[in-house]
C-alpha cells in the first residue's frame, strides 16, 4: 500500500485532476486519430487547458 | 535535434535533482559523520542500478507505439507537476528553492536528532543520505529511462546523467557546500517545458496522431510550451507575492 502511494504521489502528485485531465485529452486523441482525423493539435490545447486550470486551483 | 532535447533534458533534470541530493549529504555528512552519510550514499548507488538493470531491458521489449503512449503519458503528468511548480515560483506565488536554507534545516534536523549506532555507522546519518539520494535518483532514472528508451538512445540519456553526476560531484566536493548558486529554479522550469514538450509529443503519437513533418515539429511543440508557459507566468504574476504552501 505505501510503495503504491509513494509511486501515485511520485508521477500524479497533488493535482489528481490534472492527471485526469491528460488522461481523457489522450484518448480523445486516439479516438480522432482512430476515426482518421487530423488529431495532432489536441493534446498541446489540452495541455494549456490543464494546465491554466490547476494553476488556477493551486492559487485559489 | 531530437538527441540534442534528449542529452540536454536528461542532463538538466539529472543536474538539479543531484544538486538537491548534494544538499542532503552535506546535511547528513557534517552533522552525523561522513562514513554514516557515505555508507548511505552507496547503498542508495546500488538500489538505484539494481532498479535500472531490472526496468531498463524491460522497457526495450515493449512495442514502440505502446511504449510512446505509456511513457508520453506519465512524462506529461510528471512534466506538468514541475512546470506547475516552475510557473507558481516564477509568478511569486510559491517561495523559490533555497539550497542555504534547506541546507541550513536539514543541518539543524540532522543535529538534534538522538545518536543510534549499529556497526559504527550512525543510523539518522545513513537513513538521511539514503534516502536522500534514493529519492531523487529515482527521479534521474526515470527522466533517463523513459527518455532514453523512447528514442531509442539510453546510453546518451545515460551519459547526460553522467556528465551532471560528475560535474555536481565535482563541485560539490570542491566547495563543501550547498550549491545555492546554481539557477536551480531557471534549471527546473527548463526541466518541466522539456517533460511537457517530450510528453505531448510521444503521447500523441503513442495515441495514433502523426505530427505534421514527423520529429522536425518538436521545436514547434517546444515554442509552443515555452510561449504558454511564459504567458501563464504573466498571467499569474501578482505586484505583492502571496506564497502558496509547497
Amino acid at each position: 500500500m505505501r510503495f503504491a502511494r509513494f509511486w501515485w504521489d511520485f508521477v500524479v502528485g497533488d493535482d489528481p485532476l490534472a492527471a485526469l485531465g491528460v488522461a481523457a485529452a489522450i484518448g480523445a486523441t486516439a479516438a480522432l486519430a482512430a476515426a482518421g482525423v487530423a488529431a495532432w493539435w489536441l493534446l498541446p490545447l489540452a495541455v494549456l487547458v490543464v494546465l491554466y486550470r490547476s494553476l488556477r486551483r493551486a492559487t485559489r | 535535434m531530437s538527441g540534442v532535447f534528449l542529452f540536454l533534458s536528461a542532463f538538466l533534470a539529472s543536474a538539479v535533482e543531484m544538486v538537491e541530493a548534494l544538499t542532503i549529504v552535506l546535511a547528513a555528512g557534517i552533522a552525523r559523520g561522513w562514513r554514516s552519510s557515505l555508507t548511505g550514499v552507496g547503498a542508495a548507488v546500488v538500489v538505484l542500478a539494481v532498479v535500472v538493470a531490472v526496468l531498463g531491458p524491460a522497457l526495450t521489449v515493449i512495442p514502440i507505439d505502446a511504449l510512446r503512449l505509456v511513457v508520453g503519458a506519465l512524462l506529461l503528468v510528471f512534466g506538468l507537476q514541475w512546470l506547475r511548480k516552475a510557473i507558481l515560483r516564477a509568478s511569486g506565488l510559491k517561495a523559490l528553492h533555497d539550497e542555504d536554507a534547506i541546507f541550513a534545516r536539514e543541518l539543524a534536523e540532522a543535529s538534534s536528532a538522538e545518536h543510534t549506532e549499529r556497526a559504527g555507522i550512525d543510523a539518522y546519518g545513513f537513513t538521511l543520505a539514503f534516502k536522500g539520494v534514493l529519492l531523487e535518483g529515482l527521479e534521474v532514472a526515470f527522466i533517463v529511462l523513459t527518455f532514453g528508451s523512447t528514442q531509442g538512445n539510453v546510453p546518451l540519456a545515460a551519459a547526460a546523467a553522467a556528465v551532471a553526476l560528475v560535474l555536481v560531484a565535482g563541485v560539490g566536493i570542491a566547495v563543501r557546500a550547498p550549491l545555492a548558486r546554481v539557477p536551480e529554479n531557471t534549471m527546473k522550469f527548463a526541466v518541466g517545458v522539456m517533460l511537457t514538450t517530450f510528453g505531448i509529443f510521444w503521447a500523441a503519437e503513442g495515441a495514433g496522431a502523426h505530427w505534421p513533418g514527423d520529429d522536425a515539429s518538436l521545436p514547434g511543440v517546444l515554442a509552443f510550451v515555452c510561449l504558454a508557459s511564459f504567458g501563464l507566468v504573466r498571467l499569474l504574476r501578482v505586484p505583492r507575492a502571496k506564497t502558496v504552501a509547497a
